[in-house]
């Protein structure tokens, strides 16, 4: 239970039942404790993390090296590829030394690039947090406020139809609906660009200040890049926000129909407030802080998602990058990719935890 | 004698339906086949459940009978009959070798039952083990487990299977384990949820004070109760699993051609989008249906075995 | 009885669409109030929380209210519009209810919640609103009210909870109260504290008051006239004074169930319950 009964303030005539010196103390080392706790499970998860594509890209392959510089190296490479994973040490050591370099951004180098991998993880992580982000965007718009009318309307058309979609939406292969949509938005309707973040000849005009094209051509003033940067979102963040939307809008209707069935609605409806009060200022107010990690767990999905569909629209992101790295038998990069991509997540996930406890007032002190 | 004939069937079908009603139940077993009764009833009022049935149930039978609905194995190739539209004779048209698309996609439910099939026997044990020891035995054995278990939790999970495929070579099994490593651990986190609140109660501290052993208590009383929670999040992530399992199909990651899994026909069809329309589109529609079909019996389960959830 | 009935309720009927069927909470009851209080007085599944939402037509989604007459102060509650009704409702009758820790809302604080109770029924601003309340949170006799203002549910203890209820559900000064349950989730220490609170409250501004209990004494002794509910039906109405002279069996065995202090120190009887008391008119004497 949040806030014990010694920080609950007693009635009329009642005494505070313990000295003020010792609850000062107590919420302080409260205090304290939370983010060192927060910062144990953050380490204790990256430790995790790492350990386990430490076993994917070291322990589990037949020939880790080979993995690495790929079949065309010579012996020289490889033999000095060998001495730098440490292959001749201990597997403990070989963690360690793997660590060391995740936690330095030192990935190695891609065979497919010849980059070093963290710079191929800059350049392209920017296009998969972009769509990501509009999708969740459109999730949000779209998904809250049927998820409302569903719970509102509950049992009438409204939400029989609001619970179809949902159903659709998380029940779809993402990178079949893509495919689907490009035939008819595309191939036959011409509606539409074909994939491809942008048209090939706009390519590199706008210089990548945050790599967001929505951002950077918008800052700048090119507002015909703008557009065409739009066009081509149009599609996959759609098909992205299929299922933003849907898992959303249930989990909204669900929360909103748990909160509608609380005492304290018949007490607003007691004193006379109007329907759209009780929805929206009261019941709406607790889902919302709810709303917060489902959001937030999304966003995260958005980003593994994404994979499929960049390879459907040749999306410049980090799926994509990570696929063409699985068939070129790029080790170095599929795991740094990896990394990045459940670093992403974790963080996500954390972030919307510590957001999550600043706005409920009953997790708060 | 005819009389008796008739007669006994219609007093025997009320004998059984009283018997299933009755309300003092006369042994633990008629216990337990009232309330499946009962389940049973409620599951069948609900015809969002009931859908969800049908299409499970079709999935089953035609994976099982495949030999007897299909003519051909859907690998042959047919090269003279390659790419022909849904018609009379090919129900769903033919793919890019001649291969009859409708039976690849009866063919395929068997793959598509296996791999959920598999994943199911994996995760849900492991899962109820590991939770139901956690929560009961608690402690730094609890602590430890569950870090174990948020690290699983906390990865995303095609991303990861993608990266064990990398590591292991494509291939079914291999696929398989990568879902299933990623898949366990909202199970051991529901087991482990519904252990704590267990422990407390009475009739376990009524059968530790009896000196039943820790295994015991934790086979014969705990696990029972939490199998009805497991049940219901393990058909509601079968969806999610045969998504997954399709998306590494696409990429060429699972079942290898010329296995007729579904996410793959749908990568090889690609090319044929435009003009073939059936070739990669079919195979998507059944993955639609199939995963419908999880989340609607899923969502009946959970109506009937966990109410409280008040949908 | 005094003067004009505040409120008529004729032949009272809710129900409720269940997949088993119907369920009938209130079976056809009637009763009227003046400027008393009335006490409503059964076990669980009595009726007697329904009866007193069924006035306010606050009855859930899949119940049905139905009724020869409900009236109060003149207007027809039955079949007043929406709208009617959310002017009646806090403005004229208000309600308040067992645990303050649900029937508040958790995320808002205390203070906006009594300041939001009178601007619905005003047309008052947000300081204006504000200063009532404080005023209101001084009236219940909390002290500090700023600093109470600013709290949150779950961080005032119950006594305070349901103070807080009385102020936020008597700002707006209706002439109706319905307390449903008010201390059954409060400590015994608390509960009279809140008691005599209420007590002054309702005298003070003139109120009528339905006490909706299961605690037979609480009724008797603060209330003027006492219905005692059973299986939706009223077994027996009478005086708060003359609770001894009860005729009714169910009533009786109430009586003969509570322990008492100069009382024999036997085994206590346990109520016998005829199912005739469930028919209509059952065993009403």
């Amino acid at each position: 239970m949040v806030g014990g009964n010694s920080t609950k303030v007693s009635g009329a005539g009642e005494s505070p039942s313990r000295h003020p010196l010792a609850t000062r103390f107590a919420s302080f080392t409260k205090a304290v404790a939370k983010p060192a706790n927060v910062l144990f499970t953050i380490l204790i998860t990256f430790v995790g993390l790492t350990a386990i594509t430490f076993i994917i890209g070291r322990v589990m392959p037949a020939d880790p090296v080979l993995a690495i510089v790929g079949d065309r190296a010579s012996k020289d490479v490889y033999e000095a590829m060998y001495l730098k994973l440490g292959l001749d040490k201990p597997l403990l050591q070989q963690y360690w030394i793997y660590l060391t370099n995740v936690v330095q951004g030192d990935f190695g180098k891609s065979i497919m690039t010849t980059r070093p991998v963290l710079d191929d993880l800059i350049t392209y992580f920017p296009a998969t947090l972009e769509l990501a982000s509009v999708a969740t965007l459109v999730g949000i718009l779209v998904g809250v406020p049927m998820g409302v009318a569903a719970a509102v309307r509950q049992g009438r058309l409204t939400d029989h139809i609001v619970r179809i979609i949902g159903l659709f939406g998380y029940s779809v292969p993402i990178f079949w609906l893509g495919l689907v949509a490009l035939l008819i938005f595309y191939a036959k309707l011409g509606w539409l660009p074909g994939p491809g973040r942008i048209e090939v000849y706009y390519d590199g005009i706008v210089a990548p200040t945050t790599g967001f094209i929505l951002i950077d051509s918008a800052m700048q003033g090119e507002w015909e890049i703008f557009r065409n940067a739009v066009s081509h979102l149009i599609l996959p963040s759609a098909m992205l926000a299929t299922f933003a939307l849907a898992y959303i809008a249930r989990m909204t209707r669900s929360f909103m129909l748990d909160q509608l069935n609380q005492e304290y609605i018949i007490t607003a409806r007691v004193k006379g407030l109007s329907e759209t009060a009780v929805i929206w200022r009261h019941a709406f107010r607790n889902v919302l802080i709810q709303l917060i990690t489902i959001i937030g767990l999304t966003y995260a999905s958005l980003l593994e998602g994404s994979v499929l569909t960049e390879t459907i629209f040749a999306w410049p992101g980090i799926g994509q990058y990570i696929t063409k790295s699985l068939f070129n038998a790029d080790m170095n990069a599929v795991i740094g990719g990896t990394v990045v991509v459940g670093i992403g997540f974790v963080g996500i996930n954390m972030l919307s935890d510590v957001l999550y406890r600043l706005v409920d007032p009953r997790a708060r002190r | 004698m005819s009389d008796k004939a008739t007669t006994v069937p219609a007093a025997a079908k009320q004998g059984l339906k009283a018997w299933l009603l009755s309300n003092s139940p006369g042994s633990m077993a008629h216990a337990r086949c009232q309330r499946m009764y009962l389940n049973w009833l409620v599951f069948s009022a609900n015809p969002i459940a009931m859908a969800g049935l049908l299409i499970i149930g079709a999935l089953v039978l035609g994976a099982t009978f495949a030999p007897l609905l299909t003519s051909g194995d859907g690998i042959e190739q047919h090269l003279a009959d390659r790419l022909q539209p849904p018609s009379a004779e090919h129900w769903f048209g033919t793919d890019e070798l001649g291969r009859d698309v409708y039976e690849r996609i009866i063919w395929g439910s068997r793959i598509t039952l296996y791999i959920v099939g598999l994943v199911g026997i994996i995760v849900a044990p492991l899962g109820l083990i590991i939770g139901i020891i956690a929560g009961y035995v608690g402690g730094w054995v609890d602590n430890v487990l569950m870090r174990v278990t948020d690290i699983f939790l906390a990865f995303p999970r095609l991303i990861l299977a993608l990266a064990f495929v990398a590591a292991l070579g494509p291939g079914l099994e291999n696929a398989v384990f990568a879902i299933a490593i990623t898949t366990w651990s909202p199970f051991a986190r529901i087991a482990r949820a519904e252990t704590l609140t267990i422990r407390k109660s009475e009739f376990i501290m009524a059968a530790q004070v009896q000196g039943a052993s820790t295994t015991r208590i934790l086979l014969s009383h705990i696990m029972p109760l939490c199998a009805s929670s497991i049940i219901v999040r393990l058909t509601l992530d079968m969806a999610g699993i045969i998504l997954v399992a399709a998306g590494l199909g696409f990429l060429g990651l699972g079942a290898q051609p010329p296995l007729p899994e579904w996410g793959a026909m749908i990568s090889t069809g690609r090319q044929f989008l435009i003009d073939q329309w059936w070739v990669p589109t079919i195979p998507g529609i059944a993955i639609l249906v199939v995963s419908m079909g999880f989340n609607l019996l899923g969502d009946g389960l959970r109506d009937v075995l966990d109410p409280r959830s008040g949908h | 009885m005094a003067g004009d009935a505040l409120l008529v309720v004729e032949d009272l009927r809710v129900s409720f669409d269940t997949p088993k069927g119907v369920v009938e909470a209130v079976r056809g009851i009637d009763f009227e109030l003046g400027q008393e209080r009335l006490g409503i007085v059964g076990e669980s599944g009595s009726g007697k929380s329904q009866t007193g939402r069924a006035i306010l037509r606050l009855i859930s989604g899949n119940g049905r209210i139905a009724a020869k007459r409900m009236e109060f102060d003149g207007i027809d509650l039955l079949n007043a519009s929406e709208r009617r009704m959310r002017s009646i409702r806090g403005n004229r009758i208000s309600m308040i209810m067992q645990d303050p820790q649900y029937s508040l809302n958790p995320v808002m604080t205390v203070g906006t919640q009594i300041a939001e109770a009178y601007r619905v029924h005003s047309k008052a601003g947000k300081r204006e609103a504000k200063e009532r309340a404080l005023a209101m949170l001084e009236t219940v006799r909390i002290r500090e009210p700023e600093k109470v203002y600013n709290l949150y549910p779950h961080e005032v203890s119950g006594g305070m909870g349901q103070r807080i209820m009385i102020a936020m559900m008597l700002i707006p000064d209706p002439d109706l109260l319905i307390a449903d349950e008010p201390t059954s989730a409060l400590d015994v220490t608390v509960q009279l504290q809140v008691l005599a609170l209420l007590d002054d409250m309702v005298r003070q501004r003139g109120m009528g008051l339905i006490l909706i209990s299961h605690d037979l004494n609480l009724v008797a002794s603060f209330c003027d006239r006492v219905l005692v509910m059973y299986g939706g039906r009223i077994m027996e109405t009478l005086d708060a004074k003359a609770l001894h002279e009860a005729r009714h069996p169910y009533t009786r065995g109430l009586l003969n169930c509570l322990p008492q202090l100069d009382g024999s120190h036997g085994e206590l009887p346990v109520l016998k319950r005829d199912p005739a008391w469930l028919e209509a008119g059952g065993g009403a004497p």
